[in-house]
């Protein structure tokens, strides 16, 4: 059978994709950041998934507003990167994992969460940037891929009791799998930030210090926060944090928190990074 | 249904209404994803425009590159920035252009930790405290 042994919770900020692409990991602004992912780096070394589900957002790559789908989950063979207006970031193509992918299409669809599926997706930062930060610069990505694409655009996005129960479906159907593989899940974008408008650049520290802190003492406390608030609190960009939902349900009741760590600003963002494991296999 | 984040300043929430508003804008915005649209409103920005519907404000709105105009006409900040990323523009500068400060005023304002949220939750709060 197969399993759920790692969750990720991090940041995608683009900005930090350029930051590795073009090796300014040392510059002074950005090596807080980069020393504090360090150590989350060194612990996937010893604990490589054979895949893994990165949930996150698309930002006008690969979907526009002619079709908004609120979950879509690629079951492709691979998945290029986006131009997002720069040219595609050299990054290795994403292998996916058509045969989990199209398992846990079947399965969530059943359980009933009307996923959309895509049979040809490119991936932009969203996807992109959480494996830079986690693999560095290899040749190829060192696990499969299925990417999980969820829209927190165009709103409302889904709620986050609605994320947490989606990350709930996904850790029964992976244990439903009849391979013996390990499995990580990605919840990915925030933490707090604000790109648009008048109140651009608003950052919340201790609410994304809090919002960590709680994903170990009170995900379900989490699922109850309504948009507004995190709009509010957070900035209009910070709802992006309902995707780090999904990943916190599929973690189950058990998960205990490995490494949490946070950072002010990485661009116009408060940049959180945690790494959670599953409980129940200790 | 429940609006109530329109209470919340400086903030352009892409509900449907907003979609509605801006759909051609942000399409527009969004084709500057394909390198030959690029080159092709790189050309002639104005006459590019006409290939896509929209209304004369937000046709000027791009000309100009009025950052906050384009969001009050409909645009959303993941569509708009295509256009600051054609420009070579980063998000600073989008966002001290939207927030009336310099690229390097917002820049160094997020690096003494950002715009506080003290003071910027809602615009009731604002209008209490201006008195
Ligand atoms: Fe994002």
């Amino acid at each position: 059978m197969a399993n759920i042994v790692t969750g990720i919770g991090t940041s995608h900020v683009p900005s930090v994709g350029a930051v590795i692409d073009n090796n300014k990991e040392q510059d002074p602004y950005w090596k807080p950041l980069f020393d504090g992912y360090q150590p989350a780096r060194d612990w996937i070394q010893d604990n490589m998934p054979d895949v893994a589900i990165v949930v996150y957002n698309d930002h006008a790559s690969a979907f526009g507003l002619n079709l908004i789908p609120t979950f879509t989950l690629g079951v492709a063979e691979e998945f290029p990167p986006a131009d997002e207006g720069y040219g595609p970031r050299k990054v290795p193509t994403a292998v996916g994992d058509p045969d989990l992918a199209w398992h846990l299409a079947e399965s969530l669809i059943l359980d009933e969460f009307d996923m959309t599926i895509a049979n040809e997706m490119s991936v932009d930062h969203g996807c992109t940037v959480p494996l830079s930060i986690m693999f560095d610069k290899p040749e190829q990505w060192p696990c499969k891929i299925i990417p999980l694409c969820v829209n927190v655009i165009q709103y409302p996005p889904p709620t986050g009791k609605r994320c947490f129960d989606l990350g709930k479906a996904i850790r029964k159907a992976v244990e439903a799998y009849d391979k013996d593989i390990k499995v990580a899940i990605f919840g990915t974008g925030g933490m707090s930030h604000q790109l648009q408008g008048e109140r651009a650049g608003l950052v919340n520290a201790e609410f994304d210090q809090s919002f960590l802190d709680r994903l170990t003492t009170d995900p379900v406390g989490l699922t109850k926060i309504p948009h507004v608030e995190y709009m509010r609190e957070a900035g209009s960009e910070g709802i992006e944090l309902v995707m780090w939902l999904i990943m916190r349900g599929a973690m189950g009741d058990e998960a205990t928190e490995t490494y949490k760590f946070y950072h002010v600003p990485a661009s116009n963002t408060g940049a959180g990074l945690i790494v959670l494991e599953d409980g129940s296999q200790k | 249904m429940n609006r109530e984040y329109r209470d919340i300043p400086g903030t352009y929430v892409m509900d449907g209404q907003h979609c509605r508003k801006g759909y051609h804008l942000n399409m527009f915005c969004m084709s500057l994803n394909k390198a030959e649209n690029r080159d092709e409103f790189r050309k002639d920005e104005a006459a590019y425009l006409e290939k896509f519907k929209l209304t004369d404000e937000q046709k000027k709105a791009v000309l100009e590159r009025d950052w906050l105009g384009m969001l009050r006409l409909g645009g959303n900040i993941y569509y708009t920035f295509k256009l600051a990323i054609f420009d070579g523009r980063s998000m600073q500068f989008v966002g001290g252009a939207m927030s009336d400060v310099t690229e390097e005023e917002f820049r160094q304002m997020m690096i003494a930790g950002g715009r506080p949220v003290e003071g910027n939750r809602s615009k009731k709060e604002q209008e209490q405290s201006n008195g």
